[in-house]
């Protein structure tokens, strides 16, 4: 039976879900912890380390102890607050951390033993012997952990928004709302965000008899500045959104829960919404939480927060109890005490800690005729699923009475919600008076403004918005005229700090402080006598404040805890750090869109319909798919590749080689451009020809390679490896335009402008000739190395004869949307030369049989031209280039550098792994390691394996054995030029 | 994220743009005459600032255009941007200090005001 006052709810819709495998129903607008409560279920869930029967504690996004397991399979997501999953039909949630129920938890042997699990328990017992610790690991993981992740794809969508605007207020309280309506007034773009599903933040836990506003209820006020607000065209509202990140520059991130769009039937419907904000000023009204007391046995079901109890009480209509005692440190205790009185339910007895009780509150409690027990504590409970009994004392006095009590309603002071004013790196300030963190230094264009800014009567909070919020948008235009609200003042006496409720009892009792962590006081105490002395290290040690809640409701107690053991005053402790995310955010969320196919650009050549068609496997190469290899029928990877190799060698291979980087280079100083960036000399060049050249680092590095070709006087036209084509353009660009911004140069990426065809092999030629049939390709008009601009089908083609093959090879570019017809051409004219596509990895092979490096595999960043014996394109005329005197620096000179050089199996049929270590005499470990394996291939055309190397004055060693240690054996090896195929260049130049 | 305005393009957000580290360090112009140490220096060496920094940026994924910028890598402030050539502005202090007197080595990860 739900309360008459039930201001939250929509009576008239009934809304079915199950708990635990069980049918309940509950109303519109309810929550999952507010339908539960009115099911009376108050068991929500076993405690994380003991598991104690647990119940709800509070009303929103701190909650600690109801955390539940929403939804199943690929819709199931764990550890959601039931204080904020809102009510929809169907909804399926399940307790976490029991077995094999809720009711009946074998885990709860874990509680009788709890004196064997003190703070840093798993630190000290687990140490040794150290290599157990991944055994050990299971079974603590298996053991504790609260929900499951799904293990299926989430079939949801997530989306990222952006959102610019003048003003961004976060939360919808009294101010939060009436920050808007001034903002608003004043023409700005405002954007208010709500965490709750409903607009009100406190509003929605007020009874509406008392704290009027002007002469209305907070509820009608809010419905009237709600309609005000909705109909401006200037004005946003979203809600089920929380704010939980602050970062630079006021951008900050919300994400949005649209949680009924949760099931079978709204598969591809948007879950979250991530918002991406950038607003000019931020007006934060985000409220405070409410504190626990730290007291022997303060973590059963039935012991609740009392504002929070207020909230389900005037909000839900839910009937938490018929036996309530309420235990308070402070004033604001007292207003539920009087919103049970309003609901005609007797309060058996308030218990406050203070002897003095002045405020204006407890005097109308007092008259309500409530028994106030003050200067007394709880100094125990009892109660298995639910309190029963709570046992009353004097403080300083041992006679304890004890009364029946199913509701406790505890309240240890409040904490302004500063995690957004500290994550935009505004400084806070300790507050003596009533125990509290409030705003001091801001450090962006922000302010605090309310209870979040230690706020909290009304008269004042409606004061400070309107003086603030003007201040701070200082708008000339449309200034609201006067203060337009007010309410009573309330007289609210001094609080006064409990952190530990019965001191002398703290070793022997359990005062939990982290409710989900499993916290307690002796915890912290024990982590104090064992030297840390660190808030933050205490945090660690201790775990509170480290669960999913972050500590929303431990952390300052943990902080008085610690001030009132070591004496130390909480302002010199400082804080933990709060960190983003406010509250956890999914990874779906996080990701996006940007999943499966959109999670990284794929690039793909003009001719990839063609690979795809002809069976080809894909290496993916920097964000290109590449043709690996192209297996026919029932070819294996080796047949495929030696098939691919020795075609092309015999007679003709096709390559697509469109991915390779081509930077186009244009102007008067391109020439002294390229002979500052290349170790060679380029002045000299003629135009149609080509040069390969070496890129280095100022440190000596290489770090790309390829060939250039000379289109003009002032235009030429690089190539680059494929994975760095980006990056080299761009450290191009770097060097143009902060280095040498006199030379004239200009650079255009064309890499996606051409497609590029390589024709390799000694029939290569016949192609060209019948594609070109009016020009002689004989290598006396058009030798290696060089270019000739030639028509195909009146469409212009850049012809290049180089080689990355050591065969006589022609590439073609066409521009790509010719590059297709062209493919197929010559795949057409081939047939008679057996042409044969080949991909990525044949490519290998036939450039290390004639001993070409990749930039990457010979080298890796540690690698000069003269460690890949490549002096000869080292240019020892030129003044200076990039890396030039890197080369000559006493580590680059160092005779044992590691050198390029081949290697020789022994046994022609062993292909060593590439990455493996070269030793020159195997002994115990480690053994001194002279070089290491960079290629390693079968090369069919030479009909046994072969590999390149970086070892240790290698090029002086030509001959010298060394071994290669593998896991079995050990490899016999011969070091070698690494020149295998035609090292005096008669079939590249034929 | 910062918010950074390219000279060229105006106000854009901190992911369009690229970091490339120390500004103001010139590429020797006679390397070879350099001894090992000085040319060390210039390659390797870099201040590391706590404080003012001043930074060449990369509008990489917009204009493409290298400039310069004034930035207190403890606050992350941009306190001055302009081109690559021109001279730093003149900027009041050289250690601009943090919000709560942090010290200048060091995280200072405070979260409440230190006085």
């Amino acid at each position: 039976m739900r309360l008459q006052n039930n201001k939250n709810l929509n009576q008239t819709k009934k809304i079915g879900f199950t708990f635990d495998g069980k049918k309940y129903y509950g109303l519109e607008g309810d929550t999952l912890a507010s339908a539960l409560l009115s099911n009376s279920v108050h068991l929500f869930g076993r405690s994380f380390k003991y598991h104690r029967p647990r119940g709800i504690i509070s009303a929103g996004c701190e909650e600690p102890n109801g955390i539940v397991q929403l939804e199943v399979n690929e819709f199931t997501e764990p550890n959601r607050r039931a204080t904020e999953v809102v009510l929809y039909e169907g909804l399926v949630a399940k307790s976490q951390n029991r077995w094999p129920s809720l009711n009946y938890d074998l885990g709860a042997i874990n509680d009788l033993l709890s004196p064997f699990f003190p703070a840093g328990f798993y630190y000290k017992t687990f140490m040794w012997p150290p290599k157990f610790w991944k055994t050990y690991e299971y079974f603590i993981r298996r053991a504790a952990g609260l929900g499951h992740a799904p293990k299926k794809d989430d079939p949801h969508k997530y989306e990222h928004y952006h959102y610019h605007c003048d003003t961004l207020i976060v939360g919808s309280g009294v101010s939060g709302l009436y920050a808007a309506k001034i903002a608003a007034a004043k023409n700005l773009k405002v954007l208010l965000v709500e965490q709750e599903d409903q607009v009100g933040g406190a509003i929605l836990s007020s009874n509406d008899y008392e704290n009027k506003i002007n002469t209305n209820s907070q509820t009608e006020w809010k419905k009237t500045i709600l309609d005000e607000l909705n109909n401006l065209q200037n004005v946003k509202i979203i809600t089920s959104t929380t704010l939980f990140a602050y970062m630079h520059y006021n951008y900050l991130l919300a994400i949005q829960d649209l949680q009924p769009n949760i099931g079978k039937d709204k598969k591809n419907s948007v879950r979250q919404i991530i918002w991406k904000i950038r607003a000019k000023k931020v007006i934060l009204a985000t409220g405070s939480i409410e504190r626990p007391l730290t007291f022997n046995n303060n973590d059963r079901p039935g012991i609740m927060l009392a504002n929070s109890a207020s909230k389900y009480l005037n909000g839900y209509g839910v009937n938490l109890g018929e036996k309530i005692v309420i235990f308070t440190n402070n004033d604001s205790a007292y207003q539920t005490a009087i919103d049970f009185h309003h609901n005609n339910i007797d309060i058996t007895a308030v218990v406050d800690v203070r002897n003095n009780i002045e405020g204006d509150l407890p005097k109308i409690v007092k008259k309500l005729g409530i028994k106030i027990y003050s200067g007394s504590i709880i100094s125990n409970t009892t109660g298995r699923r639910k309190i029963k009994t709570a046992h009353i004392k004097k403080i300083n006095d041992n006679n304890v009475e004890i009364i029946n009590c199913d509701l406790l309603c505890m309240s240890g002071g409040w904490s302004p919600t500063v995690h957004l004013f500290t994550q935009s790196r505004g400084k806070l300030k300790f507050r003596d008076e009533d125990s509290c963190f409030v705003p001091d230094q801001a450090h962006q264009k922000t302010i605090s403004i309310g209870a979040c800014n230690g706020t909290f009567d009304l008269k004042n909070i409606l004061k400070e918005t309107y003086t603030s919020v003007n201040d701070f948008l200082n708008e000339e235009e449309k200034i609201l005229d006067g203060e337009l609200y007010d309410a009573e003042r309330i007289n609210i006496g001094k609080q006064e700090n409990a952190w530990i409720v019965n001191k002398e009892n703290i070793s022997k009792s359990k005062m939990f402080v982290d409710f989900q962590n499993d916290v307690t006081a002796k915890d912290i105490k024990t982590a104090l006598s064992e030297g840390f002395r660190s808030i933050e290290h205490v945090k660690r040690y201790t775990t509170n404040g480290m669960a999913t809640d972050q500590g929303k409701t431990s952390n300052v107690n943990a902080l008085g805890i610690i001030s009132e053991l070591t004496g130390q005053d909480i302002s010199h402790l400082g804080t933990t750090t709060f960190r983003l995310p406010y509250t956890p955010v999914t990874f779906g969320a996080m990701a996006g869109r940007f999943v499966k196919e959109f999670f990284d650009i794929e690039r793909k050549t003009p001719m990839h319909s063609w690979h795809v068609n002809n069976n080809a496997l894909f290496e993916d190469v920097g964000q290109w798919k590449r043709s690996w290899y192209y297996p026919k029928k029932n070819e294996t990877m080796d047949e495929a590749v030696n098939r691919e190799v020795k075609a092309t060698r015999d007679s003709l291979g096709i390559l697509d080689a469109s991915t390779l980087g081509k930077i186009d280079l244009k102007g008067r100083d391109v020439s002294e451009f390229l002979n500052r960036i290349y170790t060679n000399a380029w002045s000299k060049l003629a135009v149609g020809k080509c040069r390969y050249g070496i890129m280095l680092g100022d440190d000596g590095m290489v770090i790309d390679d390829g060939v250039t070709t000379r289109l003009g006087d002032h235009h030429y036209l690089m190539t680059t490896t494929t994975g760095n084509a980006a990056s080299v353009m761009s450290k191009l660009e770097d060097w143009l335009q902060t280095e040498w911004p006199e030379l004239e140069v200009y650079l255009t990426s064309v890499t996606e402008q051409f497609g590029t065809i390589s024709l390799n092999g000694p029939n290569s030629r016949k192609i060209v000739e019948l594609l070109f049939p009016d020009q002689d390709f004989s290598s006396e008009t058009f030798p290696h190395m060089s270019f000739k601009n030639l028509e195909i089908d009146k469409v212009s083609c850049r012809v290049m004869r180089i080689s990355f093959t050591g065969e006589i090879c022609y590439e073609i570019n066409i521009p790509a949307s010719y590059a297709l017809s062209l493919w197929n051409k010559c795949i057409e004219l081939g047939k008679n030369f057996n042409i044969t596509p080949y991909g990525t990895e044949a490519m290998h092979v036939l450039r290390a049989e004639k001993g070409y490096i990749i930039v990457g595999q010979e080298t890796d960043g540690s690698v000069t031209p003269v460690d890949l014996d490549m002096n000869w394109i080292v240019s020892k005329k030129k003044y200076d280039f990039i890396g030039k005197r890197a080369l000559i620096r006493s580590d680059t000179v160092k005779e044992d550098r590691k050198q390029l050089v081949g290697i020789l199996t022994v046994d022609p049929s062993i292909v060593l792994e590439e990455g493996s270590q070269l030793v020159e005499v195997e002994t115990s470990l480690p053994m001194p390691m002279v070089g290491h394996i960079t290629s390693s291939y079968y090369s069919p055309n030479l009909g046994r394996s072969i590999a390149l190397a970086l070892v240790k004055s290698g090029t002086k060693k030509k001959g010298v054995k060394l071994i290669v240690p593998t896991v079995n054996t050990s490899v016999e090896v011969e070091i070698t030029n690494p020149v295998f195929i035609d090292p005096k260049n008669e079939r590249l130049l034929a | 994220m910062l918010l950074i305005n390219c000279p060229y393009c105006g106000e854009r957000e901190q992911e369009e743009f690229t970091c490339g580290g120390e500004a103001h360090i010139e590429r020797p112009k006679n390397p070879p005459d350099l001894s090992d140490d000085q040319w060390a220096d210039y390659l390797f060496l870099r201040q590391n600032t706590k404080g003012l920094q001043y930074e060449r940026w990369n509008h990489s994924f917009g204009c493409r255009q290298w400039f310069n910028v004034a930035r207190n890598t403890a606050t992350d402030e941009i306190l001055a941007i302009y081109k690559i050539g021109e001279k730093p502005p003149p900027l009041e202090s050289n250690e601009p200090l943090t919000p709560s007197g942090e010290p200048h080595i060091g995280s200072g990860n405070f979260s409440t005001s230190k006085k």
